[in-house]
């Protein structure tokens, strides 16, 4: 019996077919390479396709089954994998010229950690260079379209992730959040987006834009997904001095359907100004819905969060000078050639190599660095992001979560904000207080705008309180009940 | 002369250690020298993107060993920073260095002059990585003379300490004496080889002129590539010569980084402060700051072992040696072991002392090899020591008898068992050889009974030729005395 349509399922109703045998992970894979031959030419999700590895790896996967050997939820499952992530002998461009034919010589931990349960990687996905962006628009190889308005942007830097689960390319997706870059687009794409507490994941092998903000996470359908994700990319690593070092609870039992006691608080500097009327309107919607499932609701003031976007232009600025450094022409990537000097070729290298929005930014890094503006930039900045911290204390010491909006709009519209730095840097403002403190938060689908793009809530929880938030956003996803999907 | 006589030198040294550890500071690749370029090599020190760095915890044990050794204060608390600059042989284009939080800081060296004593304050001891090295091709191997320079990442993130003095440091001799004092005291500690020659040790040096007796700094200038003892004081030396002839005619000295041509002897400018880089040096976020406990310090401040100027302090109340040979002994750890074991067999310290410092340290040194890599034990050395003393062999042949046992290991006894050389003391032997001398001489026998000494060594030179040269000459000389006077 053929099936058809398998790539709208979620990972684990995959698994529950691939145990009982109705299908096997040739199918698929095969379906869902059917289903990128289909669109991707309307989406550009993807800067590498990886079908024959894909095909190989699900052929493989199916004698494992037959012989009986145990699997996991993600085994067998075609997975997207922002193309920031290392993946030992496929190129891995970061969306830049700088990379566009690099090829690592290792496997990210995460890649590791996936290939351990047998999952099938699908593709290296379309990101904004270097993942330095909000609408996937400073992609080298051109930006993603929103599955669900190919006139819109499917948010960033983890568009094509995001775009891949939304119209069915991919299972699941890994993504790297440094500001909003998981949440946002998965809000904009109607999806699931996960950024888990700073060090729950290993960040060897994700090519650092903001060393201490950046975090993996994942990108599903829905948040049993998530879970499953969760446990296999959570995890102490010995390569990442930033990892936590603890084992990871089983993220799957945390999904509990109830929140009746539970106190929810919202942080109303993230309900103000900014923020699209329909999304707010959708928002306080949802509050409603925990409200009947017997949360408790109230608003609560984070003042700290009235300085976190300038705190994070500055600390994520400064880090992204220092470690896009390496990229010049030395060793591996891009190289002038015609340069006669190595200054010259320096020069050459990095101003041909790098799109417009990463130089700003390493320019920006460079001069909040620099002597005589350190103490008044970077140094402030970080004083500033200790009291954000506090302030983000002070409030989970009242409440169990906090639930905001995940971006202040809908997507917009390609070429309608690329021009104003400002204005998208704007994007991220509900997003990036979470990488600030190194908070887990996850953004889920609550409903669609009346021009039927996707709204997302963000339920950001205490540090290590993946629990919380995991119970929240499933409760909350039951009584949304979004079961919407784009119209591709 | 008399106008440098007027001024003063101000000297502080930076230098560099690399040290002794199996792997890098922030990855797991195996240190290595001369081998195969980019053979040791990983996505960590080839700065490849994902890529992070891992603090290796022993060469944070072997800094702080230094640090303890050079009475700094260890900091409980202490971060890395990234320094940054571009250069091709940083893989990352920023070196994790140490900035405002080092490991340690406010200690001293005191370094022995002979006739008085020069306490170096030592600003901070702080721990980063190495860089990768640049080879330039062709023949002259010169940077101006290639067409194209080749990297090697080898070295890229070796462990590397550095160590800053104060500006206490009075002149060109002060400064190699330290730095010679350092290298002992590092290799005591055995966590570098502190190879100038390989570049396992560099210094350089900050240097500024002043009129004796002022208390003000003057402007300094820094000098690289000092990569000797002798240069680090040739170095200095023309440059003070070159600072007090500015100020001498009224001009600034300017304060910027001078290179030493060891081929002329000379400094020349390389760049001025103007020009000098903005490193914006900023805590390193992809690594956790070392928390350091009060007994771990102390559990490694016990691996330190008795150091060089309290060795020498002890050699010479404890074994009665002069402050000089004390200091020989004393500043290279295999050889004050060996001396110190010698004594133990054999009690006349002075004279161990004197054949470690004379003949063995002569054939060491023609030989080129360490004294723990000498066939000679201790022991067998005490036994010759003994049977030079108990008149078994004379001094002459004993440096034969030494050499012999330097070249195959064998031991006195054996050599002289062997060669025959082992002397004649018994007097029965000895007087029928006596009798026999005396009957067959009878001139020079009346010639001393006359009072002629000199008959004395020609009748004990009959007795040496009867006996092969192994008769006791001081036996023989009493008999002979004893018979015809």
């Amino acid at each position: 019996m053929k099936n058809y349509n398998l790539y709208n399922f979620t990972a684990n109703e995959l698994n529950k077919k691939l145990l009982k045998k109705e299908i096997t992970c040739t199918e698929i894979t095969t379906d869902v390479i059917t289903r990128i031959e289909e669109i991707e030419d309307r989406l550009n999700s993807f800067i590498n396709i990886e079908k024959e590895k894909a095909l190989s790896t699900a052929r493989e996967v199916d004698r494992l089954i037959a012989r009986g050997e145990k699997i996991c939820d993600l085994t067998g499952i075609p997975v997207a994998i922002k193309d920031n992530i290392c993946t030992e002998g496929i190129k891995t461009t970061c969306a830049s010229r700088m990379l566009e034919d690099y090829v690592p010589g290792y496997d990210a931990t995460v890649i590791k950690k996936l290939k351990g349960c047998n999952y099938v990687m699908i593709g290296k996905a379309n990101m904004d260079e270097f993942a330095m962006g909000s609408s996937n628009e400073s992609s080298y190889f051109g930006p993603v379209k929103n599955p669900w308005d190919t006139t819109r942007v499917p948010g960033g830097s983890s568009g094509g992730p995001a775009a891949s689960v939304a119209a069915g390319e991919a299972i699941c997706a890994l993504g790297t959040d440094t500001g909003g870059s998981i949440r946002q687009p998965a809000a904009l794409c109607g999806v699931v987006g996960f950024k888990p507490t700073y060090g729950m994941v290993s960040r060897y092998g994700a090519v650092a834009f903001a060393s201490s903000l950046d975090q993996i996470g994942s990108i599903t359908k829905d948040v049993e997904d998530c879970a499953s994700m969760l446990n296999v990319i959570c995890g102490y690593d010995k390569n990442d001095s930033t990892s936590i070092n603890m084992d990871a609870p089983d993220y799957k039992s945390f999904l509990i359907p109830d929140i009746k006691g539970l106190k929810i608080g919202i942080p109303e500097e993230l309900m103000v100004e900014g923020i699209a009327p329909e999304v707010k309107e959708k928002v306080l919607y949802v509050i409603k819905l925990a409200e009947d499932m017997g949360a408790k609701v109230e608003e609560v003031s984070i003042p700290g969060l009235k300085h976190a976007l300038s705190v994070y232009c500055i600390i994520s600025s400064s880090e992204a000078s220092s470690n896009l450094a390496r990229f010049d022409g030395v060793r591996y990537g891009y190289r002038d050639t015609e340069a006669q000097t190595l200054r010259e070729m320096y020069r050459k290298t990095r101003t041909k190599g790098f799109g417009d929005e990463v130089k700003r930014r390493i320019i920006i890094g460079t001069y909040c660095l620099s002597a005589g503006y350190y103490d008044a930039y970077y140094e402030k900045a970080q004083k500033v992001r200790t009291l954000i911290v506090n302030d983000f204390k002070k409030a989970f010491s009242k409440f169990d979560v906090l639930l905001s909006p995940t971006s202040p709009t809908t997507a917009f519209r390609i070429g309608e904000k690329i021009e104003d730095p400002l204005t998208m840097y704007l994007s991220d403002i509900c997003t990036l207080p979470a990488n600030i403190a190194g908070l887990p938060a996850v953004s889920i689908p609550a409903g669609l705008s009346e021009e039927g793009l996707p709204i997302g809530v963000q339920i950001i929880g205490n540090i290590l309180r993946e629990d919380n938030v995991l119970r929240v956003a499933y409760s909350l996803e039951k009584a949304i009940g979004f079961d919407k999907k784009p119209g591709l | 002369m008399e106008r440098e006589n007027k001024y003063e030198a101000v000297i502080g040294l930076e230098t560099h250690v690399e040290l002794s550890t199996v792997t890098k500071m922030f990855c797991g690749c195996r240190l290595s020298f001369g081998e195969e370029k980019n053979k040791f090599t990983c996505p960590v020190c080839l700065g490849h993107p994902g890529s992070l760095p891992v603090t290796n915890w022993k060469a944070v044990e072997y800094a702080i060993k230094i640090a303890l050794a050079l009475n700094c204060k260890v900091n409980k608390y202490t971060i890395f920073h990234r320094k940054n600059y571009f250069y091709p042989d940083m893989a990352k284009n920023y070196q994790i260095s140490q900035y405002d939080i080092p490991l340690s800081s406010s200690g001293y060296l005191d370094v022995d002059m002979g006739n008085y004593t020069r306490r170096v304050g030592i600003t901070r001891v702080h721990m980063e990585e190495d860089t990768g090295k640049l080879v330039h091709t062709g023949v002259t191997g010169r940077i101006s003379e290639s067409k194209a320079t080749i990297v090697d990442y080898n070295r890229s993130g070796t462990p590397l300490i550095e160590i800053v003095t104060e500006p206490d440091i009075r002149s060109p001799e002060e400064a190699r004496e330290y730095l010679i004092a350092l290298r002992n005291l590092i290799l005591f500690l055995d966590v570098s080889d502190c190879s100038m020659e390989e570049g396992s040790m560099r210094c350089d040096a900050n240097v500024s002129v002043r009129e004796k007796n002022s208390s003000k700094i003057g402007t300094k200038t820094e000098i690289k590539n000092l990569n000797s003892f002798k240069f680090l004081q040739k170095g200095l030396e023309y440059e003070i010569k070159r600072q007090i002839k500015v100020v001498e005619s009224g001009d600034k000295v300017i304060q910027q980084t001078r290179h030493y041509d060891s081929k002329t002897g000379t400094t020349k400018a390389m760049r001025s402060k103007e020009e000098a880089q903005d490193y914006r040096y900023f805590p390193e976020p992809d690594l956790v700051p070392i928390c350091l406990e009060d007994e771990t310090i102390e559990t490694i401040r016990k691996t330190i072992p008795e150091l060089p100027l309290a060795k020498a302090r002890r050699f010479k109340e404890r074994y009665g040696l002069s402050a000089e040979d004390s200091r020989f002994l004393a500043n290279n750890m295999e050889i004050a072991d060996y001396f110190e074991e010698c004594c133990r067999y054999y009690d006349n310290p002075k004279n161990i002392a004197n054949w470690i410092m004379g003949d063995f340290s002569a054939l060491l040194n023609k030989e080129k090899i360490a004294i723990k890599e000498s066939k000679i034990t201790p022991c067998n050395m005490c036994k010759m020591l003994e049977m030079v003393d108990k008149g078994k062999i004379s001094s002459r042949m004993a440096k034969s008898v030494f050499e012999e046992m330097f070249t195959t290991g064998k031991g006195p006894e054996k050599i002289i068992t062997e060669r025959g050389l082992e002397q004649v003391s018994d007097e029965s032997i000895l007087e029928s050889i006596i009798d026999e001398v005396i009957k067959e001489n009878p001139g020079p026998v009346e010639q001393f009974r006359e009072g002629k000494e000199k008959a004395m060594s020609f009748l004990i030179g009959q007795v040496m030729a009867k006996t092969k040269g192994k008769a006791n000459p001081q036996l023989a000389n009493k008999i002979i005395r004893k018979k015809i006077v």
